[in-house]
């Protein structure tokens, strides 16, 4: 899989990186030597493997729907690059 | 410059028991050696103040009966300390100051460590050279403009240089026993679940495991003791009892077998590497070990299937940085999206975002299947390439690495050859087995280079056991001079 220019505008764009084109002609190069390393995997026949999602045999752990740690508000918005009183400021998305 | 700073974790506790010295003297001994040592780039964030008053309080009522009373330590950047800038070695999170403490430092604190600083390491631990961290290069101390390895480069950096007596790494695809092995230090990724990641910054979820890094192996066992345990916390934390790992710790492995896969004798490795693994065989047959040649068939396709799982995993853990509820935020940009966008190109280096792009890529619709899901199946043939010989043998015994330290800036330019550091490695990650590095010997250069031991799921106390008889028969002797003094 060669990945060009367009591929790497689609896939920054997913991922909400903004990408300017000089990095992107190093980057495409980049994840065209990466892919290729990767697809090694298809020497392989996998029909009959059944996928690894965790190592562990048990289900996740889950516990009750309780709040347990309440009353944290200030602490959750200390580290917050832009607040007004107890809200996050983030730039206006409604018109 | 004190002799003391140079003695194992082991030996430091017993001066502290024994009332030879005070916790504030060595907390002091430290901080002196770490401010004359800011070449190495090990530090990125002191905390001596908190330090020396953590060590005062001791000092006027000390519990000794702990696993590591009054003993200053410093972590890597990536546990989260409450009150304590926390970096994950990234612009994003430059400013962060956690309000909340991980849950393995926080049982480090409980057993009597005092926090002394955190260590540098590569952006969001995605690196083995140290050279990804937005605070700059860390300098290995074995030679000059030489790497330390990575991601947990700082942390074994301090720690060969006598800046802190033990520390703790995280271990993705080999973070924990790749810079031990470059630096002559023993460093131990124990089983998935064993150490809580609650308070760890995450890369990818399914992989990160912290572990101690120390000078000996019987410093890791006491570490491990005190770092292990059971986190409702953390979903994928183990329930079981408490190990007494160091009290347990011995040397006798007679009738043990020890598996030897031949598929880690890779091209191109270094005749010295070859001949460190023959020199380990003989050591551990010379101590009444059976040595038995196995294979692992999958072992060449771990990489590449890593290259898909854990950048899966970090592009998705990453996405949580948006410039909103905490971390680094873009003045530039018209519209939220705009924000989001400059924010995360702005606070992101290079190698994280090859990783989110990759990450995106092989999660996107109509790829998933031809990537993800093909990972997460060859990754179930890794696992049981293990399954299969643990039922043969009692441990695996390989190289921890393709080469030794090597210098600052020459696998900057190809990423290929820098993801093949974790050649050896990155197997046990996926499989979610422990695996410890010891060191084993010198190349011609000088530089240390390490074994790998790697055991079954939750027997750390075994690879601890066969790393601490081989470390006493293998009278390795790393050479250090303080050159950066």
């Amino acid at each position: 899989m060669s990945i060009d220019k367009d591929k790497i505008k689609h896939i920054s764009k997913l991922a909400r990186i903004s990408i300017d084109s000089k990095k992107s002609n190093s980057l495409a190069k980049d994840l065209t030597s990466i892919f290729k390393f990767i697809e090694q995997l298809n020497e392989l026949n996998t029909d009959k493997v059944e996928p690894l999602s965790s190592i562990l045999n048990t289900p996740l752990r889950s516990r009750e729907d309780q709040i347990n740690d309440g009353k944290i508000r200030n602490k959750i918005l200390e580290n917050s690059p832009k607040k007004n009183e107890e809200f996050f400021v983030v730039p206006k998305v409604i018109e | 410059m004190s002799e003391i700073v140079k003695k194992n974790l082991s030996e430091i506790i017993d001066l502290i028991k024994k009332k030879e010295i005070k916790s504030e003297e060595l907390a002091n001994l430290y901080i002196d050696k770490v401010n004359k040592s800011k070449k190495l780039n090990s530090y990125i964030t002191t905390c001596f103040e908190h330090t020396i008053q953590k060590s005062k309080e001791f000092d006027k009522k000390p519990n000794l009966n702990t696993l590591l009373p009054g003993v200053p330590l410093a972590v890597k950047d990536l546990f989260c300390t409450n009150g304590f800038k926390t970096t994950a070695g990234s612009k994003m999170l430059e400013n962060f100051i956690p309000q909340y403490e991980s849950t393995v430092t926080e049982n480090l604190w409980k057993e009597g460590a005092i926090l002394l600083g955190k260590l540098n390491c590569d952006e969001y631990a995605m690196g083995s050279s140290n050279e990804t961290s937005y605070f700059g290069n860390v300098i290995n101390p074995i030679a000059k403009d030489t790497v330390p390895g990575g991601s947990s480069g700082g942390s074994a950096s301090a720690l060969a240089a006598d800046l802190t007596p033990a520390t703790i790494g995280t271990d993705t695809g080999g973070s924990i026993r790749q810079p031990a092995s470059f630096t002559g230090t023993v460093g131990l990724k124990p089983t998935y679940g064993l150490c809580s990641r609650w308070g760890i910054v995450a890369f990818a979820s399914s992989l990160d495991q912290a572990g101690p890094m120390t000078k000996s192996v019987k410093d890791c066992s006491i570490m491990l003791e005190a770092m292990a345990g059971f986190d409702k916390k953390d979903s994928t934390s183990i329930e079981k009892k408490k190990e007494n790992y160091s009290k347990n710790l011995k040397t006798d492995i007679k009738g043990l077998k020890i598996g030897i896969p031949k598929e880690y004798r890779v091209e191109n490795m270094p005749k010295e590497i070859d001949e460190l693994w023959n020199k380990g065989k003989s050591i551990l047959k010379d101590l009444g070990a059976d040595i038995i040649d196995i294979s692992l068939p999958h072992t060449k396709y771990a990489l590449p299937t890593y290259y898909i799982v854990a950048p899966a995993e970090a592009s998705s853990n990453l996405a949580r940085y948006d410039g909103v509820k905490y971390g680094y935020r873009s003045s530039k940009g018209n519209d939220l999206i705009e924000m989001y966008e400059n924010t995360r190109s702005e606070g992101f280096g290079d190698e994280v975002k090859r990783r989110i792009l990759i990450g995106t890529y092989v999660l996107s619709s109509g790829y998933y299947d031809a990537y993800y899901l093909k990972a997460q199946k060859v990754r179930q043939l890794i696992k049981k390439d293990f399954d299969e010989n643990f039922g043969k043998v009692d441990a695996i015994l390989t190289p921890s690495t393709p080469s030794s330290a090597f210098k600052i800036g020459e696998k900057t330019n190809d990423p290929i050859s820098m993801y093949l550091n974790d050649i050896f490695t990155v197997p046990v990650n996926l499989a979610g087995l422990p695996a410890i590095s010891v060191p084993a010997g010198l190349d011609k250069k000088g530089f240390p280079l390490g074994l790998q031991l790697i055991g079954k799921t939750l027997d750390e106390q075994n690879i601890l056991n066969v790393a601490y008889a081989f470390e006493k028969n293998c009278n390795f002797k790393n050479e250090i001079k303080n050159w950066w003094l």
